[in-house]
Formats: structure tokens, C-alpha cells, sequence
């Protein structure tokens, strides 16, 4: 078979203590700019390409595709331990996550957080290596007008994370999209609601205001309330590893986050992000223990945690297919090439095989240098929970400054951090869940656009929603899962009706 | 690591900047260049910087280049930062080009591109129209007569609204008589979302930079119906609008430009440094290898070549509603 040799041959590559080296240094450091917040791979990456200039390509892609496998381990740390996301697809990880620390099984948390990520990686990479052809293919049929249905099925996933009240949770998802919107919007060219900062035209960066509501808001609001002058620890239960039943509770979720991640992540305008919230919903949704869910369920963490690492994998299958970027550090990776001479597209692979095997075969090496990097790790992270509370919030708030001032050295975002805090703070006081505000963000202006490019693309005719196949599927499916629940509770009651009826 | 290397290097501008000081009097050699990016790392005026730094290196030009990037708006972020924090600065460049003219007109910015010094324009790329390979149009002209005959049938797919990919379709659609405030215009969040959709017929034609789509043609997967040169180009197998009788003329360029308020020996200095540096074999083999145009305009020529580009850019976005 052509990839088996291929791999073999790329296994060869990647195998040299050279490569191993470059290998390392990439996981390490992109584990460090995961855990900080702002500070991401594409940037990381772009500050890295001089290197271009001294090294040879295989080791530079060794290097940066560990940088962007480690950024999607490390994003996780901080979303658990500190409820700060480091990345936008570790968003919803600090959902449970940071709960299950609250609980005292942060242990637990991070183990099936690093191991899912394995497992996911190490699928999508086989994913890559095998069937990338026939991913590449399928996705491309997604047209704007299927990604919107898409979108409108990923909105109902909302509907996990409201929270008591479904008023004050449409509130929040309504300030998201709103949020969202601010900027140049890209198919007229027209600002909107900038206020004339120039600095708001590019739009406003979602993991400012994931720290801001996450960690800043949570901050103050610990702050306002620390009168009593204890110091809290939070306590350690248990063992620090996974337990047996968390195991178990684990591995369906792992695998089911992989198949959101692996295909979403291939579609051009799928991302890392949508299939977290769908892993995060369907876990929510099938989990036996439904009222564990926003107390720290363990399936939350896992789930979301493999559908981001598979869709690092699934990113590099248009990539490296067809010479496509379709995510900030795919674009960015693909400059790098450029810089070599070498232009990627779709006959990379009969032109650059060394490299691109040898890149291939490293993604797997890294997958397992990440785990045995991460696992030991665990240990220490933990002990930052003993820190006191006033001590602990204090770093976070340092650590997010610092964060959000490395993404564009901009005095504006610093003070957008701030301002988001303090409205998390007050979202907290009166009791409004945050996550919808960064779900709508991240849905909104990409379900507009889509939207918008199949409404131009149709010529203003609305029937194309319903007349393609992909895309018709995904609305019923939309549909469905909203009204199902709702269907299922008013038989369910009818029929006990019944049966008390029958009794009497 | 990134930190530490940015300290290093602002170390050293420290270090060399009061040398530079000391001694300025007459116009000697530039020591530390510093260049800003208004944009972030990894983009055209980045690599355009990390070029000009690359090659000024290798032939020892200057002992030194600091590169800081201020992202945002198509430049509208940066530039008025350049105006105002580096006046006056004799050893400072900015990258810019073709898409700041367009954002500062469409983004009706307050600070403008007179209010710096024009120095040297040095590339240029090409823009190409492009089909899905089972496309029934074959030439640019087979296009153009769809665009006369329903612009809402003919969605061409591209960059951000406003943006070259679309001045290019409106300029398109103009010269063949169409009203181009009517095209069908699909903004794509950049290059690589725009061909997916090309690729999965999403789309009638898109428009973007030649290089965006050239591995797409060379396997067949997209057809290439014009480029927007004058002439055509070396190692690129397509001919002219202007070949089609479609009188239409694009580049998308990038040149440099020093702050406001530096003498005219420090501008003189500056613009021998460019002459230099654009005449190098490096800067042709650097240039070649990213296949980019080497347009090389300095001074006053290059100032006149700004003024015509905003004259015909503010006309024509004026056309499609923006600005």
C-alpha cells in the first residue's frame, strides 16, 4: 500500500535523533504557549519563521507541527486549573473542567483531558494518513449554504449550557453575537459598531473575552466576596489519577469527540471550535448522569478535549491535500513553505514526499511525546491549587494581562479585558451564564456570513436551504434536536397519565 | 523565548541608536533599519519586510533590521502609529501598498498615506480570474458576456469586500459595461476559503493573487482565464486582460515608506539603500522564488504612481458602494 510505505519511509525521517530533538523542543514549547492565554500557535509560528532561513524544511514543519499539536494539550491546563481558556477551542473544556477541579478531582480532569488528546490525535492522524483523499473530497462539497445549516445545528447546542434561566441564557448568546459582529463586516466592507476605534475594525479577538468573562470576571467576583479574610484551599480528593468509573465514563466520550473533530476540522470553513460544542451537547445529552452536568461531569472534559486534537489533525488534510489553509496556523504553516520554494498543493505529496511523511510520521511521535510530557506534569499542576485563593486570583489576573497585552501589544485589548471582566463580574452577581456569550460569538458572524455568500451566491433565492441535500439534512437534524426533547417529555407524560388513569 | 529575542533585539536598537545619534551629522550609512509590519506576522507585508531584511543582511547593507509588527484594518492601525511615534526617524521604513490605499479610503481613516514619506515601490503581484476546471468559460471574454448578460448569475469568489480581489471584478465589470455595484460578489475570509469553494463549484470564478491559485492550475483543478498585468509574465501561462479586450490593469503592490519629518539627505539615503538592495541578485532570487514582480519605482516617481492609484481606487470603490 502507497501510505504504508510512505509512512514507513516517513518514520525513517522523523526518527533521527535530529528530528527527535526538533520534535521535543516543538511539544514543549507549544505546551508552553498553550497554557498561556493569547499567546497561540499561529502566532508562535510566525514569530518562528526566520528560522525558515537556516534550517532545512522537514525539521522546521517537525517543529512547528509540534508547536500546533502541544498548543491544543496545553490550552486545556490553565481552562481547568484556572477556568482560563488558553485557546478558543479550549473554551468549553473549563465548562466542566474547572468544576471537577473545584471538586477536587483536578487530577482526574487533566489525566483524561491529556490522554483523550492522544487517543484523538493519534486517530486523526490515521485519519490523515489514510484516508485524506476521501475526507478532502467530501468536504469540499460543503458549500456556504451547507455550513450555515451547520451552524444552526451547532446553535442548538446553546441550549446545553443556559443554564436555570432560558431568558437571561438568550440574553447572553444575543450580547455574543452582537459582540461578534463588531468590525469591518466582510461582505460589504462597512465597519459596524466601532465607534470609531480603529483598533475595534479587525473585530474583537474571542479569547480576550473568554479570560475576560472567564477568569477576570470570576476574580472580581471572588474578590467581592472575600470578606471573611479565610483562606480557602481547595481540597484534593481521592486519587490523583483517574478512577475506574471515570475511565469507563471516558473512553466513549473520547471517541465520540473524534468523530466530531476529525471531519469538521477537514471542511474549509469547519474549525476547532464547533465541534467541541457539539461534543460537549451530545455528551450532555447521552450521559447517564445528565444532573452532573455544570457540577463537573467528567465526559465534558474528555469529549471536547478529543474533538479539538482531532481537528488539529483534520486541518491538515486540506493542507497538505490540496495546498489549502483553512485555519490561522495552517495559513501560516503554508508561508512557511513558500519561503522554502515550495508551493503546496495537490501534488505535494508525488513532489515533497520525504517531507511531507516525514511530517506525517512526526505528528504521531509527538502525539506520544506530548503524553509522556503531560502525564508526569500533573502532579505539579495540581499543587497550584493549594496556592491561597487571594494569592491564586492575584497570578491569574497577572497571567491574563499578560496574556492578552502578547496577542497585538495593544493598550485597546487590555482595556477590553477589563471591561469584559466587569461585565463577567456582574453576569455572575445576577446569575446569567457566560458560555452562551462566547458560543454566539464564535457561531454568529460565521453562520451570518455563510448565510450571506449562499444568499448571493443563490441570487436571493432562500429555497437552496432546502433543495440541497447536505444541507437539508442538517436542518432536520436541527430541528429535530429541538423539538425531540420536547416531544419526548409530552409523550412520556401523556403516557404515565395514562397509566395512572388505567390504575384508578 | 519569543520575549527574549524581541528584548535582545530592542537591546541592541538601544545600543545602536545612540551610536547613530553621536554621530549624525553627515549622512552616513544606515546602521539598524527599522522596518514596521502594519500587519501581522506571516502576511505579504510581513514577508516583503523579512525579505527586505534578509537580503540588506547578506549583503551587508546594514548591520542590523528590527522588524515590529502593528496589526489591524488594513493598515489603518499601524500607519497613523508610524505617523505620529516614529516622526521624524531617518532609519525607519513601512510596508504598505495597494490594499492600505483601498482600506484607508474604505475605512474613511483620518490619517492618510500623504502624511509619509514615499520611498520605493517594489513589487508587484499579479491578480489572475480563475474557473472550476469544468467551467463552460474558456477566455476572460467568455466571462465578461455572462457578466453583461445576468451579473447575478456569474458569483465570483474572493478576499474581504473592498479588497483588490474585488476592485479587480469591478473594474472587470465596468470596462465590460456592467454597473458594478450589480456583481455578485462572495468575500471569503482569505485566499485558501476562496479556492475550497472554487474547488467544490461553490462558485462561477474567483479572483485572487496569481500564486494563491497556482498549484490549483498547474493540476488541473482550476483554469486560469486572465491575469491582470500590463505584459505577461514570466512563468505564468496565461494571457492579459488587456490581450482579451477587456482594458483592465492591476497590481497589487507593495513598496516602503519613511516617517514624516526626516530630512531630505535622510530620504536620499534611504532611497539609495532601496536602489541598492532592489538591483541585488539576492533580491531577484528572493523575489523570483516568491513570485512576486520586481517593480522598482523610487522617490518622486513613486509618489506620482501613489497619487494616480488613489485617484482610480477611490473612483471605483466609490462604484461598488464602499468608501
Amino acid at each position: 500500500m502507497d501510505s504504508l510505505a510512505g509512512l514507513t519511509k516517513g518514520f525513517a525521517i522523523a526518527l533521527t535523533p535530529i528530528n527527535l530533538l526538533w520534535c521535543l523542543l516543538g511539544t514543549t514549547l507549544g505546551t508552553a504557549i498553550g497554557v498561556l492565554p493569547g499567546l497561540g500557535p499561529a502566532l508562535t509560528i510566525a514569530l518562528l519563521l526566520p528560522i525558515t532561513f537556516k534550517v532545512d524544511p522537514t525539521a522546521a514543519f517537525i517543529l512547528f507541527a509540534g508547536i500546533y499539536y502541544g498548543a491544543m494539550y496545553g490550552g486545556s491546563t490553565t481552562s481547568i486549573l484556572l477556568n482560563t481558556p488558553g485557546e478558543s477551542a479550549t473554551i468549553v473544556t473549563a465548562l466542566e473542567g474547572n468544576k471537577m477541579a473545584r471538586k477536587g478531582r483536578a487530577g482526574a480532569a487533566l489525566a483524561t483531558a491529556a490522554i483523550g488528546s492522544f487517543v484523538a490525535g493519534t486517530i486523526g492522524t490515521l485519519g490523515l494518513t489514510f484516508l485524506a483523499p476521501l475526507v478532502v473530497d467530501v468536504a469540499l462539497r460543503f458549500g456556504p449554504a451547507d455550513y450555515f445549516a451547520l451552524m444552526v445545528l451547532a446553535f442548538v447546542t446553546v441550549s446545553a449550557v443556559l443554564g436555570s434561566s432560558a431568558v437571561r441564557g438568550l440574553t447572553a448568546l444575543v450580547i455574543g453575537i452582537w459582540l461578534g459582529m463588531i468590525g469591518v463586516d466582510l461582505q460589504t466592507g462597512q465597519a459596524r459598531f466601532t465607534f470609531g476605534v480603529p483598533e475595534l475594525l479587525d473585530g474583537i479577538n474571542v479569547i480576550i473575552v473568554a479570560v475576560g468573562l472567564f477568569a477576570v470576571g470570576e476574580t472580581l467576583y471572588m474578590a467581592s466576596r472575600a470578606s471573611t479574610g479565610q483562606d480557602e484551599v481547595i481540597p484534593l480528593k481521592g486519587s490523583l489519577w483517574m478512577t475506574r468509573d471515570e475511565w469507563r465514563r471516558s473512553w466513549p466520550a473520547w471517541l465520540r469527540g473524534t468523530a466530531f473533530g476529525f471531519p469538521i476540522g477537514a471542511m474549509p470553513a469547519g474549525g476547532a471550535e464547533i465541534p467541541t460544542f457539539l461534543s460537549y451537547y451530545t455528551e450532555k445529552k447521552l450521559s447517564k448522569y445528565p444532573e452532573e452536568f455544570g457540577h463537573g461531569a467528567i465526559e465534558g472534559v474528555a469529549g471536547p478535549e478529543a474533538a479539538n486534537n482531532a481537528s488539529a489533525a483534520g486541518v491538515l488534510v486540506p493542507m497538505l491535500t490540496l495546498g489549502l489553509p483553512t485555519s490561522a496556523t495552517a495559513a501560516i504553516m503554508l508561508s512557511a513553505f513558500q519561503s522554502y520554494g515550495i508551493n503546496p498543493g495537490p501534488l505535494l505529496f508525488q513532489t515533497q514526499p520525504d517531507l511531507v511523511w516525514g511530517l506525517i510520521a512526526s505528528l504521531f511521535i509527538g502525539n506520544v511525546m506530548l503524553l509522556v510530557l503531560n502525564l508526569p506534569m500533573i502532579a505539579i499542576w495540581v499543587k497550584m491549587l493549594m496556592i491561597p485563593q487571594p494569592l491564586l486570583y492575584a497570578g491569574i489576573l497577572v497571567f491574563a494581562t499578560i496574556g492578552t497585552y502578547g496577542i497585538t501589544q495593544s493598550i485597546v485589548d487590555l482595556l477590553l479585558l477589563y471591561a469584559v471582566g466587569f461585565a463577567g463580574y456582574l453576569m455572575r452577581r445576577y446569575d446569567f451564564p457566560t458560555a452562551p456569550v462566547i458560543i454566539g460569538m464564535i457561531l454568529g458572524p460565521l453562520a451570518e456570513q455563510n448565510l450571506r455568500q449562499a444568499m448571493t451566491i443563490s441570487a436571493g433565492d432562500w429555497s437552496v436551504f432546502f433543495t440541497r441535500p447536505l444541507s437539508a439534512s442538517l436542518l432536520a437534524l436541527a430541528a429535530l434536536a429541538l423539538v425531540a426533547p420536547v416531544l419526548y417529555e409530552l409523550w412520556s407524560r401523556s403516557r404515565s397519565r395514562v397509566t395512572t388513569a388505567t390504575k384508578a | 523565548m519569543i520575549d527574549r529575542r524581541n528584548l535582545l533585539l530592542s537591546t541592541a536598537a538601544v545600543t545602536t541608536a545612540t551610536w547613530a545619534g553621536l554621530g549624525a551629522t553627515t549622512a552616513q550609512p544606515i546602521e539598524l533599519l527599522k522596518i514596521m509590519v502594519p500587519a501581522a506576522p506571516g502576511g505579504g507585508w510581513d514577508q516583503t519586510a523579512r525579505t527586505i531584511e534578509q537580503v540588506l543582511r547578506a549583503t551587508n547593507a546594514v548591520a542590523g533590521v528590527q522588524i515590529t509588527n502593528v496589526a489591524g484594518a488594513g493598515g489603518t492601525v499601524g500607519l497613523p502609529q508610524f505617523v505620529n511615534q516614529w516622526k521624524g526617524q531617518g532609519n525607519a521604513l513601512m510596508v504598505g501598498g495597494m490594499v492600505m490605499v483601498g482600506a484607508i479610503i474604505a475605512n474613511k481613516s483620518a490619517v492618510k498615506l500623504d502624511a509619509v514619506t514615499p520611498i520605493a515601490l517594489l513589487t508587484g503581484e499579479a491578480l489572475a480570474l480563475v474557473v472550476p476546471a469544468s467551467s463552460p468559460f474558456k477566455t476572460a471574454k467568455d466571462f465578461a458576456d455572462a457578466l453583461k448578460a445576468d451579473p447575478t448569475k456569474v458569483p465570483v469568489a474572493g478576499g474581504s469586500a473592498g479588497g483588490s480581489d474585488h476592485i479587480l471584478l469591478g473594474l472587470i465589470a465596468k470596462a465590460a459595461g456592467v454597473a458594478p455595484a450589480k456583481v455578485s460578489y462572495v468575500a471569503f475570509a482569505g485566499g485558501g476559503p476562496a479556492t475550497a469553494a472554487l474547488l467544490g463549484s461553490q462558485v462561477a470564478g474567483g479572483i485572487s493573487g496569481y500564486g494563491e491559485f497556482a498549484e490549483q492550475i498547474k493540476a488541473g483543478k482550476l483554469r486560469v482565464l486572465a491575469i491582470s498585468s500590463d505584459k505577461r509574465q514570466d512563468g505564468i501561462d496565461a494571457p492579459t486582460l488587456k490581450e482579451q479586450g477587456i482594458d483592465v490593469e492591476l497590481f497589487n503592490w507593495r513598496g516602503v515608506f519613511a516617517p514624516a519629518g526626516v530630512t531630505d539627505d535622510q530620504r536620499k539615503a534611504m532611497i539609495s539603500l532601496m536602489d541598492k538592495m532592489a538591483a541585488s541578485p539576492e533580491w531577484v532570487d528572493a523575489c523570483n522564488k516568491r513570485g512576486w514582480t520586481r517593480i522598482t519605482r523610487t522617490g518622486d516617481a513613486y509618489k506620482t504612481y501613489i497619487a494616480a492609484e488613489i485617484v482610480r481606487l477611490e473612483a471605483i470603490l466609490k462604484d461598488l458602494g464602499i468608501g
